[in-house]
């Protein structure tokens, strides 16, 4: 036996078999949707002619629009009722309690459809002796979406912020208020830097769920991407072309907005 | 008139009273060290001098000033934040856990103060950044962000923050308590320095030895209360009262 251990023996690397089936099996099943939607009763050929067509990047335009103004009005709006839900005055932290559980707690298809039909309840949106305005000059579709995306959104804003803001440690304030730094300076030079590495990875994960949730404006007939698509597919009825070209939109936005989450976070990154 | 001047002052928190009526007066260049065993509220007294804690009662005067408040017409009124803000500008403060900024090289550690408060010319602070990072040794780690720095090296460039205000009187929360034995000395170096060259510093520490070759008077409190106060040599070396033996005998 010992005389073995001396010998050149040459490894055997374990097998892994089971690695090469399963392997064949996702590519098998791969295929087999690939065959699918080539033998689909699809006109492949007309895809590329919606994605490019005007009406949808009209939608396309609006889609964006919409998505960058409610994710913007969001983070403000965010900002402020994460600094009233950690304020000292106790009526500001119940209202940012009551803002977030109302907001985050309604469905957002049901909060644009509540803007849009305000009218029937409010025929004037007004302030006493300042202004009057018809509620249904004010509340467009796009208003409508903006608000109801807008306002579910802070909701979550508001909670990250907040999270943020409690990950930097007392200290730090403590170190800006020893050199004379006012509360201001020390919220924007101090505190909000260092929260920023908390505040961003499920911002920029909101912001690509925002993109998609603008869909929910089709059903007010905003003209986004999806409702973009059905102008076009009634009339040639080429429903699922249209839709096809659609989503293609989509996942090139996503994968624009994942491209920039990556480098936000870098440059937030620690050092 | 004393540059600090405390009369009895108290704080609780909840139903703990921590300072139960402290007396304490620093003179300009004077070093007073602050002894005692934890929970003697000597931190919490040290906070207070620059409000980071708001007193119950009894009044503190940084150069005629009373802190945290406004007298007029024989009543003191609080101030709002951003006027203590304007307080703390002539008061540095050294933390136990150094507390610099980590988002910022320490050069940009010590400018902070001089160009986001003082709203200073940024060249001119940054040459004077540049000599204080020197004189606490650390003129090479200029560009070196907090966590590329050891303990004692951030507490020193926690005390180049703190002097770029050009403070009247220096606080330090237990300066050298989270470091590493071996680094203990480069921070006591700096501080003893800073001693000899007239600055008023209030010393919270542990460290019997500083105090003893650089304090010009230590204090020794006991449960939030003054139970004795000398020189060095009377408080250390010939303690009068048992609190105070009891305590040197356990250090020793």
């Amino acid at each position: 036996m010992a005389s073995d251990l001396r010998e050149d023996l040459v490894v055997v690397p374990l097998r892994h078999p089971w690695r090469w089936f399963s392997g064949a099996v996702i590519v098998l099943v791969i295929a087999g949707l690939g065959w699918a939607m080539a033998e689909a009763q699809i006109q492949w050929e007309d895809v590329p002619g919606f994605f490019t067509h005007p009406v949808m990047l009209e939608g396309l335009l609006n889609t964006i629009v919409l998505a960058v103004c409610a994710q913007g009005g969001a983070i403000v709006l965010g900002v402020v009722i994460a600094l009233m839900r950690l304020s000292a005055n106790p009526v500001a932290r119940w209202f940012a309690v009551g803002y977030i559980w109302l907001f985050r707690g309604l469905p957002v298809l049901l909060q644009i459809l509540i803007w849009f039909n305000l009218a029937l309840v409010f025929k004037n949106i007004s302030i006493p002796m300042l202004f009057s305005v018809p509620t249904n000059v004010v509340m467009t579709a796009f208003v409508a979406a903006l608000l109801g995306l807008g306002l579910n959104e802070s909701a979550y804003m508001a909670e990250i912020v907040r999270a943020g803001l409690s990950s930097v440690d007392a200290g730090q304030t403590e170190a800006a208020k020893s050199i004379g730094m006012t509360p201001m300076t020390t919220l924007h030079r101090v505190v909000l830097p260092q929260a920023m590495r908390v505040i961003i990875p499920p911002t920029g994960n909101n912001f690509i769920n925002m993109i998609k949730g603008t869909s929910m404006a089709s059903v007010i007939a905003f003209l986004e991407l999806i409702h973009a698509a059905n102008n076009i597919s009634s009339r040639n009825l080429e429903i699922m072309e249209t839709l096809f070209a659609a989503a293609a939109w989509y996942l090139v936005m996503v994968s624009l907005a994942s491209v920039g989450q990556h480098y936000l976070e870098r440059a937030y990154g620690p050092r | 008139m004393a540059l600090v001047e405390a009369i009895g002052v108290r704080k609780s928190f909840g139903h703990t009273e921590v300072l139960r009526g402290i007396d304490l007066e620093v003179e300009r260049g004077e070093v007073v060290c602050l002894l005692g065993p934890s929970g003697a509220g000597k931190s919490t007294f040290l906070r207070c001098v620059n409000h980071l804690e708001t007193i119950d009662a009894g009044r503190i005067w940084v150069d005629g000033v009373p802190v945290g408040f406004r007298a007029a017409g024989g009543k003191l009124f609080e101030l709002r934040e951003h006027e203590v803000a304007r307080q703390r500008r002539d008061v540095g403060m050294v933390f136990q856990r150094f507390n610099l900024f980590p988002h910022r090289t320490a050069l940009e550690n010590v400018m902070e103060g001089p160009v986001q408060v003082l709203r200073r010319d940024r060249a001119e602070v940054r040459t004077e950044a540049l000599a204080l990072l020197e004189r606490v040794g650390l003129a090479e780690k200029a560009g070196a962000y907090p966590g590329q720095l050891s303990g004692g090296q951030q507490q020193r460039v926690a005390i180049a923050r703190a002097l770029a205000m050009k403070p009247k009187l220096m606080l330090f929360d237990e300066p050298t308590s989270a470091l590493d034995p071996e680094l203990v000395g480069e921070v006591l170096d700096v501080m003893t320095s800073l001693a000899r060259d007239g600055m008023t510093m209030i010393v919270v520490t542990h460290e019997i030895g500083f105090a003893r070759s650089v304090a010009d008077r230590v204090v020794f409190l006991v449960d939030g209360a003054v139970v004795e106060s000398g020189t060095p040599a009377d408080v250390l070396d010939n303690p009068q009262q048992p609190r105070t033996q009891q305590f040197l005998a356990k250090v020793f």
